[in-house]
């Protein structure tokens, strides 16, 4: 057992203030169990989100000295025991209480993907074949567990609160499944570009660096998705293609 | 009710993990307006941590499979004790339920001719399991998520139900509270259905979050249903045991599954010495057999003894620790190691990899994990009919792992994710059934005022005693007393110190603001986790036998004369009692496909 | 202690505003550095028209080699607007000056100069314009590649003290400038299929590999250009150096500064 020091924000939307907190800690422990600590010794109303505890919910998402992690997942061994260790809450979207943020906003996000609409079934039962080669590319983004950690890191919501004009990396994400799903015939380079506004990415990568399941949102979630409205918006030989030959996929 | 939001709709689901995502998606079909409650946030309720798997005699991988070599295996795994109508529809539905899901976007793995993945696990024939690597529980609940959002289900989320209203013997809604505001909202609702989960935070070691409080038993029971089976709980046979912090994180059996084996720390591979007579010859006799199995020869093979049912894996693992020969955080070993090599394990299981590797430092590709018994499942729960999952509380239905009857007295791994979709459909469609043309029951602002009343009553006691003490000391007694091994001596302590824990939850207080206050939800949960604490002890005296989840010491052996025999816990009053019901036996085709097999 | 912040004090309103306590500046620095003096090298080295040949061997940066009389200025502008082109528009290099120096942002959870931001719109359009050249960059390989070839090809009576071959009949020969020029060119190719807009042509805006015509050729490619592209930072580094380095070699050997040896 070792004293460490814990900085903890309390407060709401309007203010409040790092609080010190010092918590006796065991081998192993992660900065999820120091919170539950402190809950249950010190502070009883300390707000906070958890679920699962094995980082495979993405409810405990908050900043820890200043990076985006899940709290479950970081390990205090990582940290020097001579500093206190500062637990901040998502900056991307507004303070309810303490550590919890309102990421609703996410789920209308969310809402307004157009939704996966498969091919007519192959056989007349009713199903489809698929290969495990053609599934292993949406299966990544299938791995997201919405800790939005990326939203939070991203510069264009973090920093300049672009949230009604951009869907941010985990929607990006969400909806390269679909996009790159064997059985969907919907096309999203539209919503993509105009209400998605993946224009507004600039492909800096933080999203990837925080992603706590190592799923590559940039390179392959977003970037194949810009080169997809790239194909049907920008891209002047395709679009005379498309003008003597008609649409085609 | 002035001062009260007030909703409408004609189905309300409580819980949004598979069953009720299921069953809302399948109301909302029907034409009903939904509302759909949750604790937590939207797709993160337990489904997520599912790992294995979806049971479901699909046939993609072992044509001989069917529904049939399903039932007979999911009533032999629950010990002879199954609702056999339930065990049958789901055994029937399941292949249909998981093949909807590939229609509504589902990324199953794969065989070579491009068809659904099936895998092996405890208990199953064959291999039945669909599957996502390990993280099919997530796979199932982003799809079920976006279906329900795009099929216009309306979602209230961080929202707890503290009681349902009944009006003139009839379920009439949900009586909840908004975390963020610590505010009251009453749903009316012509019917309500229960999917919430179940109770493993009961216990100190548990793969549970904190939100399984049995707060659908809990409601269910207030509201004047019957609860069956609360004696049946299933300890999974492996959650981690090291560091103390991630004690009881769930290590999935697709680790087994996939060839995994337990060692005790002679090296002895223990599970030979537990085969039980009832699955003698059905299991691999040397390690040469297993080994065969494993590595791909699954006709001429049988399966290796780490795929037995769990509550005889997690017995043998608490005996070997018991006697001395357990690893040295006091678990056994699983190796999976020598038995496969990095990639595959890096594929098949990659969760896994990444939890023991973060969390207890551990690379499972090269050394083994230590593993022991943790509270993982509730076979117990709410009685319903079988076809409709209707509670003995008219206008109240119950699915997934807060209805009772349909495992038994055992769950198999796999038989959970296929049960949320089998029955939350079934609750979702007849709730919308019952629902339509009628006018929601108006609720009377007495008896909302008098629930409001007694949860904001631990703000008036701002130096009562810290909820989570109590929740703690709860946690110990049932873990000590109610937990994997139990006998008369035990339980009765147990339930005394469940009776004195109930005076001492009436007396907690809680300081702060309602505004998304921890300490009082922990105070609020603490009724839930109280009746069920003393729903499982009573049922658990009742039963004086061993079978599946529930083990007496004092009572080793099976007893035939209670093999139907249900316990079922009701309020009486302001207690609980338990009365002896016995179930219907089964039609004599389905009794004799279980003696002869399929 | 409690110290007293609001939200809005916890968010990052100036350039390096951050509750972050490891060197995060650092990573830009270097890449801002790096891209730095290989600017004022490669910008100098194009300039001043000189010492871009010597016997077999010409400098990556001059070539393809066109001397238009028209053309006032060295000819390596002619053509360096190609693969400048293809670096500045590379989903890479975009990362890496938008970070190092529109500082936008410079790193992550760090502050920026408060700005009205527009990401990839309006003025940065053009960045879409990265497949055209891509396909130009593909036509470079070949090009760089020939280049290679020719620098095994050495005239039988020597190369000229002013670097020009002499005439009479040629064979195959290997200088150190050989091996230069061929590394500089398998290095290229790494980066230049390692694309992301080429791994979206050959098979990536493909979902349904089992359904199209060829899909097991194209996933087959994706799947070479993926191999790559996992690694494209490392390629556009590797490559972004030693281009500067094959034209210095040719450079220090044309001036008469090094000897070039001949292995073979």
């Amino acid at each position: 057992m070792t004293a460490r020091m814990f900085q903890v924000y309390r407060g709401t939307r309007q203010q409040g203030a790092l609080q010190e907190f010092r918590v006796e800690c065991d081998e192993g422990m992660v900065v999820l169990d120091a919170v539950h600590r402190i809950q249950a010794q010190q502070a009883p109303d300390l707000a906070c989100r958890w679920n699962c505890k094995a980082g495979k919910c993405g409810s405990c998402s908050a900043e820890i000295n200043g990076r985006p992690r899940l709290m479950c997942m970081t390990r205090l061994s990582d940290y020097p025991d001579d500093r206190p260790v500062t637990i901040t809450p998502m900056r991307a979207f507004p303070v309810i209480k303490d550590l919890v943020t309102d990421v609703s906003w996410n789920y209308e996000v969310n809402r307004r993907i157009p939704a996966f609409q498969p091919r007519k079934p192959d056989f007349p039962d009713g199903t489809w074949r698929m290969y495990q080669h053609e599934v292993e590319r949406p299966q990544e983004f299938r791995k997201c567990i919405e800790c939005f950690l990326c939203q939070d890191v991203c510069h264009v919501l973090r920093t300049h609160h672009k949230h009604a004009e951009f869907m941010g990396p985990a929607f990006l994400t969400r909806a390269a499944v679909y996009e790159t799903h064997p059985l969907d015939t919907a096309d999203r380079s539209q919503h993509l570009k105009d209400e998605g506004g993946i224009g507004y990415c600039n492909i800096t990568k933080c999203c990837t660096e925080v992603c706590p399941e190592g799923i590559r949102i940039t390179d392959n979630a977003i970037i194949p998705l810009k080169e997809r409205v790239v194909d049907r918006f920008y891209d002047p030989l395709r679009g005379l293609l498309r003008l003597i030959f008609g649409k085609s996929r | 009710m002035a001062d009260i939001q007030q909703h409408e709709h004609d189905v309300i689901v409580v819980g949004a993990g598979g069953a009720g995502l299921r069953a809302a998606i399948e109301a909302r079909a029907q034409g009903a307006r939904v509302g759909l409650i949750c604790k937590s946030l939207l797709g993160k309720a337990h489904t997520v941590m599912a790992e294995g798997g979806a049971a479901a005699a699909l046939g993609t991988v072992f044509s001989e499979d069917n529904w049939r070599v399903h039932f007979r295996d999911t009533m032999r795994g629950g010990k002879m004790h199954n609702n056999w109508r339930m065990a049958q529809i789901h055994a029937q539905e399941s292949p249909d339920r998981v093949r909807e899901l590939e229609a509504w976007g589902a990324l199953f793995d794969r065989t070579p001719d491009g068809r659904i993945n099936q895998r092996p696990f405890g208990g199953h024939t064959y291999s039945r399991l669909a599957h996502v690597g390990d993280r099919t529980g997530l796979e199932m609940i982003r799809v079920l998520q976006d279906k329900a959002v795009h099929s216009g289900v309306d979602v209230f989320m961080e929202c707890t139900v503290v009681r349902l209203p009944v009006v003139d013997g009839r379920a009439a809604g949900a009586l909840a509270y908004w975390k963020d505001s610590g505010r009251f909202v009453l749903f009316n609702a012509g019917a309500v259905v229960l999917a919430t989960g179940g109770i493993g935070k009961g216990w100190q070691i548990t793969s549970n979050s904190w939100e399984y409080t049995g707060d659908g038993h809990a409601l269910a029971c207030d509201a004047g249903a019957d609860l069956i089976d609360m004696e049946f709980v299933q300890f999974h046979p492996t959650g981690m045991v090291w560091p103390p912090s991630v004690n009881g994180i769930l290590v999935t059996e697709g680790v087994r599954g996939e060839g995994g084996i337990l060692t005790n720390s002679t090296g002895r591979r223990f599970m030979f010495d537990y085969v039980p007579d009832m699955f003698k010859g059905d299991f691999a006799d040397t390690e040469k057999e297993a080994q065969a199995w494993v590595t791909g020869d699954r006709k001429k093979n049988r399966r290796p003894p780490e795929l037995l049912t769990r509550d005889v894996v997690a017995r043998a693992i608490t005996r070997e620790v018991k006697e001395g020969r357990g690893s040295p955080h006091g678990g056994v070993f699983l190796d999976i190691a020598t038995k496969r090599d990095a990639e595959y394990i890096k594929k098949k299981l990659p969760s896994m990899y990444h939890q023991f590797k973060e969390l207890a430092g551990v690379d499972i590709t090269r050394e083994p994990m230590e593993v022991g018994p943790t509270t993982h499942y509730a076979m117990g729960g709410v009685k319903v009919d079988a076809e409709t999952q209707e509670a003995t509380v008219p206008g109240l239905y119950a699915a997934g792992e807060v209805a009772g009857g349909m495992h038994g007295a055992n769950r198999l791994g796999g038989n959970s994710l296929s049960d949320l979709l089998v029955f939350g459909r079934r609750a979702g469609a007849a709730a919308a059934t019952a629902a339509r043309n009628r006018k929601p029951a108006p609720v009377s602002d007495a008896w909302v005022q008098q629930v409001v009343n007694e949860a904001l009553a631990p703000f008036s006691r701002p130096n009562g005693e810290n909820p989570y003490q109590v929740q703690a000391d709860l946690q110990k007694a049932m873990q000590a007393d109610a937990g994997i091994v139990r006998d008369k001596a035990g339980l009765e302590a147990a339930l005394a110190a469940v009776e004195k824990l109930k005076r001492r939850a009436a007396g907690v207080g809680v300081i702060g603001s309602r505004e998304y206050n921890p300490g009082w939800s922990t105070a609020l949960d603490l009724r839930s986790l109280l009746t069920v604490s003393e729903a499982v002890t009573r049922a658990a005296l009742a039963r004086t036998e061993s079978r599946g989840g529930h083990t007496r010491i004092d009572r080793p052996d099976s007893d035939p004369a209670q093999e139907r025999v249900q316990y079922v816990v009701h309020k009486d009053g302001d207690r609980l009692a338990v009365r002896a019901e016995r179930q219907p036996d089964l039609p004599a085709d389905l009794a004799k496909l279980i003696k002869d097999g399929a | 202690m409690v110290t007293t912040v609001s939200p809005r004090d916890l968010e990052e309103r100036a350039l390096g505003a951050t509750v972050r306590r490891d060197s995060w500046w650092a990573a830009p620095a270097a890449v801002g550095a790096g891209l730095t003096a290989f600017g004022i090298y490669s910008f100098w080295a194009a300039w001043v028209n000189q010492n871009y040949e010597w016997g077999p061997y010409l400098s990556p940066f001059y070539s393809p080699l066109f001397k238009p009389s028209w053309w006032p200025l060295s000819p390596a502008f002619l053509i360096l607007g190609a693969p400048l082109g293809f670096r500045g528009t590379c989903y890479y290099y975009r990362k890496a000056y938008y970070r190092a120096f529109f500082l936008d942002p410079v790193a992550c959870g760090v502050g920026e100069i408060p700005h009205n931001y527009q990401g990839e719109r309006q003025l940065f359009l053009f960045q879409n314009l990265h497949r055209f050249f891509m396909y130009l960059a593909v036509i470079f390989i070949g090009i760089l590649g020939w280049d290679a070839i020719l620098s095994f090809i050495w005239p039988v009576n020597g190369v000229l003290p002013g670097g020009e071959m002499a005439p009479g009949p040629r064979e195959f020969g290997v200088g150190v400038g050989s091996l230069v020029l061929t590394v500089n060119v398998v290095l290229l190719a790494g980066f230049t299929f390692g694309c992301h807009a080429l791994r979206h042509a050959v098979g990536g805006n493909l979902d349904c590999v089992s359904c199209a015509r060829f899909g097991r050729q194209r996933y087959a490619l994706w799947r070479g250009v993926t191999r790559l592209n996992e690694r494209h930072m490392f390629w556009a580094w590797i490559s972004l150096f030693w281009v500067g380095f094959a034209d210095l070699y040719v450079r220090l050997v044309a001036a008469g500064i090094i000897t070039d040896i001949r292995i073979l």
